[in-house]
């Protein structure tokens, strides 16, 4: 196993450091350290470093779409992306709702080896909002699935919901929903304002979303137990959160980065590598997104990485499937959207993509700061680099990003996960 | 001109003004004895029609006709969502079989535009309709056929005439079409419409709405009656038929309400009893067949334009057109 001294990397955007990696933990940091036999070492001047990122909701599409991406090519955009833990959603082929799925992805993830792969067990059967899945199998299982989501689709069944609530607190787990009324969201193609009524695109009010969120959080408070709400989208989103947390409700929530940056603007291309679901909303809503993760009333950043095949995308609006891919430049458009705007510095960055989403999902070694002693689990982002995003350098399997030729700042340049090197000089090692 | 008509939107007031004049000469053709121009021979013009509609590809088709264009009718219904031939691999299609110009009705609003964007294919496109979205060579023969009675001449505008467009604008792009086009010609539009057939952001666009049909009918110069598919009863936007047609239908009392000189349209294919009358559709004050007339001469001017014709469309003779031909 390979040693590492890394020179004046700055911790969390801090004065520069030395920081000795052996045996899988952070060994020493410090000024000047002295290099040592066989260890390697690497000129981090300028390079921020952080603790590796953990991404709570991704889509790994294995087992079922494999042309869309694998447990190997999604894990190994993560480690390009500074991640070195994703929970792999349960919307798969088969769905993930056994302990024979959960454990086949999660094997998959230790064998790839470029980042944890932690599984999201489905809350009901097939995720048909119908029958609870048998979510305390997939908890006692090899995988120790914490986390149950129908990601993709509403737990909208308020029974059913309630009742999964209450089931995962027996091995504390939660419920990460996500929050869409199916019936006011029948053929929805956008945002539901001015761009969906000019572009003749079916609307997805933002209504469907807040109804689902402020009826979730009175249940989570109801049953007293731990509610998730996954990829926020609206303004009024962030003030129904604002209001659970007020009332010291066990209640946390995610933004991806994209409704960080793009709004539904964008649609008007008609280019469905805009169509996501949620959908972009408007300028007033990331920019209370923004607010509310500055302010921690959101909790984390989640990338909800989404690859599709190119024939999925390149289609009609109506016909083509929905999501993006973000692994690979979740930091970037966090930097852009949130550090280079004045709102969030690297310690912030650091607790919402690393500390808070680990500790919101258990996931052991992962979150942790950087310090002697610690797993060495570790990005080193080269803050001031200036680029266009190339989709034909990615990792992932697909190329659905909405950010081609877009100029984005920052680069990922190592990853480090449990002391090894998975990426250096912005590479897949 | 662009190179496309995806949108009444894209079109300037000289370019709207440009298509209405040129359509007045090819009216010209279609009352000849022999109602055709050389003017696209050679050129591949195809109909790609998504979605069923006779009407509209039948208008499209005697106009290239009428312009000498081959015609290729590519009717491609119920594959645009199901796997197998995408509309990438159809433009494909096309795009090596030399198309000059692609006629494309669609089900999905943007198809058009898609397709004009990407470089599947290198021909013009032209909108005959994409969802709820436009449906633009529509509005223009509505202009074209308002013109023609509220301020007849060459280079005339719409300046200061009103209209009135009513029914399920919220699903018609029709309407979206038309709202367009009639502001940048100066017409002052309103649209009336139950709450629930109102597009979200409506007080954004360059018009008025209103829930109140009577008090819009008093000072129309022309009322478009939409289209309302019965659908949409089920989906509850309205609660019954007979409520639709009590509020928002024109009916003898209604017309009363209009001035003299007014000129009621409808899009086609209309809903007799329910929108509108029957006695009003088939009446004096209807210019629904000289719509449909009409969108002939606009459609052949709307190619012509888009492929090129730079001079006057009529003047066309053999020899002009045979060095037209060497010049290729
Ligand atoms: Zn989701």
């Amino acid at each position: 196993m390979t040693h590492y001294l890394i020179r004046n990397a700055r911790i969390l955007g801090g004065d520069p450091q030395d920081i000795r990696i052996a045996d899988g933990l952070i060994a020493e940091i410090g000024a000047g350290l002295e290099a040592r036999d066989g260890e390697q070492e690497l000129a981090a001047d300028g390079l921020i470093a952080l603790p590796g990122l953990v991404d709570l909701h991704t889509h790994l599409r294995e087992p079922g779409r494999e042309d869309a991406e694998t447990v190997y090519t999604g894990t190994r955009a993560a480690a390009k992306g500074g991640f070195t833990a994703v929970h792999a959603m349960a919307n798969t082929f088969p769905v993930a709702d056994t302990a024979g799925v959960v454990e086949q992805v999660w094997r998959l993830g230790r064998e790839s080896g470029y980042c944890d792969v932690q599984p999201i067990g489905a809350v009901t059967v097939g995720l048909e909002g119908k029958k609870l899945a048998e979510l305390g199998a997939m908890a006692d299982s090899a995988a120790q699935v914490r986390v149950f989501s129908d990601d993709g689709k509403c737990v909208d069944d308020a029974v059913i919901m309630r009742r999964a609530l209450e089931y995962v607190k027996a091995f504390g787990g939660v419920v990460a929903q996500h929050a869409q009324e199916p019936r006011l969201t029948e053929g929805a193609q956008m945002n539901e304002g001015v761009v969906s009524g000019e572009l003749g695109l079916a609307g997805w009010p933002a209504v469907a979303e807040e109804s689902i969120i402020a009826r979730d959080v009175l249940l989570a408070a109801h049953v007293g137990s731990r509610l998730h709400v996954c990829h926020l989208s609206t303004a009024g989103s962030v003030e129904i959160i604002r209001w659970a947390k007020s009332k010291g409700w066990d209640v946390t929530a995610e933004v991806t980065p994209h409704h960080l940056l793009l709004t539904d603007e964008l649609v008007r291309s008609y280019d469905a590598v805009y169509k996501v679901n949620p959908p972009l909303r408007t300028e007033a809503d990331v920019l209370a997104l923004r607010e509310a993760l500055a302010d921690g009333t959101i909790d984390i950043v989640a990338t909800d990485h989404a690859p599709h095949p190119a024939e999925d995308k390149q289609c009609e609006w109506s016909a083509a499937a929905m999501g993006m891919v973000g692994l690979e430049t979740a930091l970037s458009v966090v930097q852009s959207a949130m550090v280079d705007t004045g709102l969030m510095g690297w310690a912030e960055v650091a607790e919402r993509m690393s500390a808070k989403p680990a500790a919101i999902s258990g996931i052991p070694g992962h979150g942790r700061p950087v310090s002697v002693g610690e797993p060495a689990n570790l990005v080193l982002f080269d803050a001031q680099y200036r680029g266009q995003v190339n989709p034909d350098s990615f990792a992932t399997r697909s190329r659905n990003t909405p950010y081609r030729g877009l100029d984005l700042s920052g680069r990922v340049v190592a990853t480090f996960l449990r002391g090894e090197a998975k990426v250096l000089d912005g590479e897949l090692v | 001109m662009k190179r496309h008509l995806i949108s009444t939107a894209d079109l300037t007031r000289e370019d709207a003004l440009l298509i209405l004049d040129t359509a007045e000469q090819m009216a010209q053709v279609s009352a000849r004895s022999v109602k055709k121009l050389p003017t696209l021979r050679g050129r591949t013009v195809v109909n790609l029609f998504f979605e069923d509609s006779t009407r509209t590809r039948t208008s499209f088709e005697v106009a290239e006709k009428r312009l000498s264009a081959d015609v290729v009718n590519f009717s491609a219904k119920g594959s645009s969502v199901s796997k197998g031939e995408s509309l990438k691999d159809t433009a494909l299609t096309l795009q090596a079989m030399g198309a000059d110009a692609v006629v494309i009705r669609h089900s999905a609003s943007g198809a058009p535009k898609l397709l004009a964007d990407s470089d599947w294919l290198h021909g013009s496109v032209v909108n005959a309709g994409d969802g709820t979205h436009e449906h633009p060579t529509q509005a223009l023969l509505d202009a074209f056929t308002m013109r023609r009675h509220l301020n007849p001449g060459v280079g005339h505008d719409l300046a200061g005439r009103r209209v009135t467009i009513v029914g399920d604008v919220l699903h018609s792009r029709v309407a979206r079409s038309n709202v367009h086009l009639l502001h940048t010609l100066g017409a002052e539009v309103t649209l009336v419409a139950p709450p629930t057939l109102m597009p979200f952001g409506v007080e954004t666009w360059p018009c008025q709405a209103s829930y109140d049909l009577d008090a819009a009918l008093t000072k129309a110069d022309a009322v478009m009656m939409l289209r309302v598919q019965r659908e949409r009863m089920n989906a509850a936007f309205f609660p019954t038929q007979r409520e639709y047609t009590r509020r928002y239908g024109l009916d003898v009392r209604r017309l009363g309400l209009l001035p003299d000189h007014a000129i009621v349209m409808h899009p086609g294919p209309m809903v007799r009893g329910m929108e509108i009358e029957s006695t009003i559709a088939d009446s004096d004050r209807a210019v629904i067949v000289e719509q449909v007339a009409n969108g002939v001469s606009v459609r052949m001017a709307v190619l012509y334009l888009l492929l090129g014709g730079s001079e006057p469309a009529i003047t066309t003779t053999s020899e002009t057109h045979a060095n037209e031909e060497l010049s290729k």
